[in-house]
């Protein structure tokens, strides 16, 4: 790559240098101009037809196809002349000639590029006479996609990605003319694993999310960068949320961990994030049953228990860094084991992008839990000894751990809903889930990544690291974290891993730990 | 020429020379009358002295583009360790033309032996003769003319002796005018859509098969044996006044005209003669009204403009339009030009492959414009809004449907804008006999 | 040339093309290629020929036999005009339309065989089964309008008067 030639060219006036074999479309994101586009995508092969990229290079024929060009030295490159101009009005024009009007009622409305560009750059009035519209019925695709035709631009995004990213060809262009429509063969739907990333390349409304059909409008969300808790690959996300509540969760683009998508799995398991039931007090068991208490008397209760006894810690691999860290923390101090569990399932590899799966460990967190000290193990309760306490952090008990939770002495519950099983803790401390909170997860590849805040988590409840370092200062080692950033400042000067990170070095792609750079190079 | 119409004097017949002689189309027949002379000289020539013969003669293309073929031959680098294809591009389907269909029935072995020589030329091994899916009898003798020549040992892994492999395969098209664009017709082949790619790569540097490929219209090719047996200075001086032009040119002749068919003429005749002398002037009563000369996606041409055109690449270009294909269509005075205008539109939107916007959209809703015009429904604003459209989807596509799309329209609102008019002011069609009411 | 059926309908299974002969002629074309895919078009082409039509169970089978997707199978199916994705009359006949054939008389040729054929309609298939009429695009023979193409066999400057005695001739 060292080797690749540089070329200057100038585009809209400002110089730029970017590598021979460039396309113009892509020099001109590096001079901050776009060329407005509906069939490119950085990460499909180039297709070239819906013509809107077309830019007036100097001194050539013909307007170009921005997508399909390559810079060459000396090109100077016009992206808002008048000839560039009314070739996108022309082409924006005739998309519109059979896309139906119908933006109140479309999902995409709001966040769609053909209501933004004919906005900004479209004609002022149609000349469409009374010929009506082509129509065509909605078609149930399979998975969690439904084709809209009516409102389809044939851009063919989502043929390519089924065919060249997914590597799965179930779509297709079918019939020609204006009559094309994208297609599938019946009986063979949208199943693949990380099919629905059709709906987020689709530029229009023509591919829609059915978990997300006439939810919400796209201008009533509001969007925070995040990680998709749901497996070990740790894909970049946002969290989209509406009235204090997830209703959405899209590919946020990394280049390192999940290039532009995210798998149908880990983007649909988001309800949870926002969970209906809620423990919103601290309990405290008082006369046989759970009261709620203030926050002082409840890490008073949980710290004398603790106190006295070996304490097994059983943490979610779901967890931030920063509860783990202080979760090790307290078990160093009371002295004990700290364990988890990993939920798995079958692996599904996205074929077309390298290192790209829905891993078989669907947690965010197990190289973290590993890291900080705690055992992987499918039974982990088998710690639990008679007379032991039991600190669950963040981990749902089920049925088959209604043994081991008889064996302790006692159980204390951080969590942010009470189960069924877990109804019989000594004490139950709410915290917030992770669209509450703000943290980071360090992925299966060791890369460290933060996720931020979009919710308000209710009532009492708090981070878990938070309660964590209360019960550890209750427990004489006093600690003094104010904010997530504080306790991972705290976690890298104590953890070489993580040494020299914090979250401002994190920044919104991640860092891979010290061990895993090492790998990365050794694998170079 | 000899099918349907007996030879007129005037015609240079030299591809047409056998049409119409059943004995022509069998490989002995073919040999009696000098076949495969040229092959058997070719494959004893290096393939650069080839391609520099076909140059000197100055052959251009005849498929539309008039590129020539000489030059197309040497883009190919023999021996650059890839394997190098030749296509055949028998896809005729340019509405007007039909010349090519003629030269398969009649003398399918000039097709081959021209297909041979050009595939040693350019360094192939394979050549697919990709022929449309409606051209069932071309289809039938040119599949017993390949089972002849690989019988003969003309064609296979030892060319007439010269250890050459030459494999020539048929291919057949499935109904799509588009496959006549060079490389639709190469994702044809691969066993795509006929989507025409984007260039570059060029079919020399990436073609068929990601190869370095040629692809020569049939009529270029059947061209070739002629050139190599008579000489690159013979063929140079068929031409009657223009030197870019050279060689004979099979034109075909259909529409309102006495002598629809196809006339073989020197590059340059004049077409004046060639419409009133050869093809034998208007039907009884009637006059000429336009000629469309290159095929449909050439500009129209009113009758003083065809009256003075001299027939070949620059003398149509001269007169504001094309030779295109070599299509002759003609419409005399008992014909509405909206309706044939509007006709050629729906061809357009029919065969849109649906890849890009201008065309997908453009040609379909250029058609219901000029349908509703022709209906009697239209204003004096579609004049604007057809004329801004074919601005539109002129040079901006991937390849030049939706350009051809837009030709008639233009050159029809700009030469016979009244009789849009008298649609749009009367309200019906002024040609149709029995008007609504 | 009449179709013998073979796609299933209602209960009766489908039964393979590419078995004994048909396998062979298949092995034979591959070898022209250097891959599968090419062989697409030539073997849509032999299910039409074997069936009359290419169903949606021979797409699959062809997806099968090519290593594709039933899915890209359609997508090309759907580009081409000639193949059929519907059962057609024992003939089928396509007539040009196309405006140079249009100028010519074509409209007459077209009504005059939907009316003698007994399809009535363009694309409907008569009563006896025998015909389905089309108009299609430029067939390529401009100068001998009005040409029409019955099943493989292509006919020239066919006129509303020569209309019965062409049909008499496809039984």
């Amino acid at each position: 790559m060292a080797d690749t030639p540089m070329v200057t060219l100038t585009i809209e006036g400002r110089e730029v240098q970017v590598p021979a074999g460039t396309s113009i479309l892509e020099a001109a994101k590096v001079a901050g101009v776009l060329v407005p586009h509906y069939c490119y995508h950085p990460g499909l092969p180039v297709a070239g037809v819906c013509r809107m990229c077309l830019v007036e290079v100097e001194k050539a024929p013909k307007l170009a196809p921005a997508c399909a060009t390559a810079v060459a030295d000396g090109q100077v490159v016009h992206v808002h002349s008048e000839s560039s101009l009314k070739a996108r009005q022309g082409v924006l024009e005739l998309l519109l000639i059979n896309h139906p009007l119908d933006c109140p009622i479309c999902d995409q409305a709001g966040e769609c590029e053909l209501q933004d560009y004919t906005f900004r750059e479209g004609r002022a009035e149609g000349r469409l006479g009374p010929e009506p519209k082509r129509f065509n019925p909605v078609e149930d695709f399979g998975g969690d996609v439904l084709y809209v035709p009516n409102r389809c631009i044939l851009c063919t995004r989502c043929v390519r990605f089924m065919d060249e990213v997914a590597q799965e060809p179930v779509l297709n262009v079918s019939e020609r003319g204006d009559r094309a429509v994208i297609g599938k063969f019946e009986g063979q739907d949208l199943t693949h694993a990380w099919a629905s990333n059709v709906v987020d390349l689709c530029p229009v409304g023509a591919l829609l999310s059915k978990d997300f059909l006439n939810k919400a409008r796209a201008w009533e969300l509001d969007r925070t960068p995040s990680i998709c808790p749901n497996c070990t690959q740790g894909c970049n996300s946002i969290l989209e949320t509406r009235d204090n509540v997830v209703v959405r969760m899209r590919p946020r683009s990394n280049p390192d961990v999940n290039q532009w998508y995210l798998c149908d799995e880990g983007r649909l398991d988001y309800k949870w994030l926002s969970p209906a039931t809620r423990i919103e007090a601290p309990l405290v068991r008082q006369a046989d049953r759970l009261s709620a208490v203030d926050w002082d008397v409840a890490i008073r209760a949980a710290a004398t228990m603790l106190g006295g006894s070996r304490v097994v810690a059983l943490v979610s691999p779901m967890l931030s860094n920063e509860s783990l860290y202080a979760a090790s923390r307290v078990v160093a101090r009371t002295g004990g084991t700290g364990v988890f569990r990993v939920v798995t399932g079958p692996e599904a590899p996205l074929p077309g992008v390298p290192d790209l799966a829905l891993r078989t460990e669907r947690a965010a967190n197990v190289r973290g839990a590993e890291l900080l000290g705690f055992r992987k193990s499918a039974t982990p309760l088998d710690e639990v000894r008679a007379g032991d306490v039991l600190l669950v952090v963040g981990e749902t008990l089920t049925p088959a751990d209604a043994a081991a939770v008889a064996r302790a002495g006692q159980v204390i519950v951080i969590a942010s809903t009470l189960v069924e099983d877990a109804r019989g803790a000594a004490v139950a401390l709410p915290t917030s889930t992770m669209a509450e909170e703000e943290g980071t997860f360090t992925n299966l590849r060791g890369r460290v990544q933060r996720y931020f805040q979009a919710t308000a988590a209710p009532g009492m409840s708090r981070p878990a690291w938070w309660i964590l370092a209360d019960l550890l200062t209750q427990l004489g080692e006093p600690t003094n974290f104010f904010v997530a950033g504080e306790v991972f400042a705290a976690l890298a000067a104590a953890q070489a891993e993580f040494a020299g990170m914090s979250y401002d070095v994190l920044g919104l792609k991640g860092q891979v730990t010290s061990g895993a750079r090492v790998a990365e190079e050794a694998a170079r | 020429m000899g099918y349907p119409h007996k030879t007129h004097p005037k015609e240079t017949p030299i591809l047409s020379k056998y049409f119409g002689e059943p004995q022509a189309r069998t490989l002995e027949g073919w040999k009696q009358r000098g076949g495969y002379r040229a092959l058997q000289q070719a494959l004893g020539m290096t393939p650069a002295d080839i391609v520099n013969v076909v140059k000197e003669s100055g052959l251009r293309g005849r498929g539309g583009a008039g590129f020539p073929t000489g030059s197309k031959w040497s883009f190919m680098k023999p021996g650059d360790g890839k394997a190098h294809y030749l296509c055949v591009n028998a896809d005729e389907s340019e509405p007007g033309t039909f010349k090519d269909r003629e030269i398969m029935r009649w003398t399918p072995h000039a097709l081959l032996e021209g297909t041979a020589i050009a595939a040693y030329a350019i360094g192939a091994e394979v050549a697919y003769i990709y022929i449309r899916g409606e051209f069932t009898e071309p289809l039938r003798v040119m599949e017993a003319a390949v089972k002849e020549a690989y019988d003969a040992g003309i064609l296979g892994k030892n060319a007439m002796g010269s250890g050459q492999r030459i494999d020539v395969h048929v291919h057949r098209g499935a109904g799509a005018y588009i496959c006549g664009e060079e490389t639709a017709l190469m994702n044809s082949l691969e066993g795509r859509r006929g989507n025409p790619r984007i260039k570059p790569p060029f079919p020399a540097v990436a073609g068929l098969f990601g190869q370095p490929t040629t692809i020569n219209n049939v009529e270029t090719l059947a061209a070739v044996p002629h050139i190599l047996n008579n000489g690159a200075a013979w063929y140079k001086a068929l031409c009657l006044s223009n030197p870019k032009s050279t060689g004979s040119k099979l034109f075909s002749v259909c529409g309102n005209v006495s002598r629809p068919g196809n006339y073989e003429v020197t590059m340059g005749f004049p077409f004046k003669d060639f419409l009133y002398d050869l093809c034998g002037g208007p039907l009884p009563g009637r006059k000429f009204k336009a000629v469309i000369p290159g095929g449909s996606s050439v500009p129209i041409q009113t009758m003083e403009e065809a009256e003075g055109t001299l027939m070949d690449y620059e003398g149509f270009v001269a007169k504001g339009t094309m030779l295109g294909s070599g299509g002759v269509i003609i419409f005399d005075d008992s014909q509405c030009m909206v309706k044939h205008i509007a006709r050629f539109a729906r061809f357009y939107a029919h065969e849109s492959c649906a890849q890009c916007t201008q065309c997908r959209e453009g040609t379909a809703w250029t058609t219901k414009i000029l349908e509703r015009i022709e209906a009697g429904g239209g204003t004096m604003q579609d004049f604007d809004t057809l004329l801004e459209l074919a601005d539109n989807m002129t040079g901006k596509t991937i390849c030049v449907l939706s350009d051809s799309c837009a030709a008639p329209v233009v050159s029809g609102i700009q030469k016979f804008k009244h009789e849009f008019e008298a649609h749009i002011t009367g309200k019906r069609c002024p040609y149709r006999a029995t008007a609504a009411a | 040339m009449a179709h013998s059926g073979g796609d299933s309908i209602g209960e009766i299974p489908y039964r393979p093309v590419f078995v004994g002969a048909m396998k062979e002629e298949l092995d034979a074309l591959l070898g022209r290629y250097p891959t599968k895919m090419a062989a697409l078009l030539p073997t849509l082409w032999m299910v039409q020929r074997e069936r009359g039509w290419v169903s949606e169970e021979a797409m699959v089978e062809v997806a099968q036999v090519l290593e594709l997707t039933p899915a890209y199978v359609k997508g090309v199916v759907t580009f081409y005009t000639m193949y059929h994705q519907h059962p057609v009359g024992r003939y089928f006949i396509q007539v040009c339309t196309t405006s140079p054939c249009g100028a010519c008389g074509a409209e007459k040729v077209v009504e005059t065989l939907l009316d003698k054929t007994g399809c009535g309609d363009l694309g409907a298939t008569s009563p006896d089964g025998r015909f389905t009429v089309i108009e299609v695009e430029c067939l390529g023979a401009c100068g001998f309008a009005t040409p029409i193409l019955v099943n493989d066999e292509f006919i020239e400057s066919v006129t509303p008067e020569k209309v019965p005695q062409i049909l008499s001739q496809f039984k």
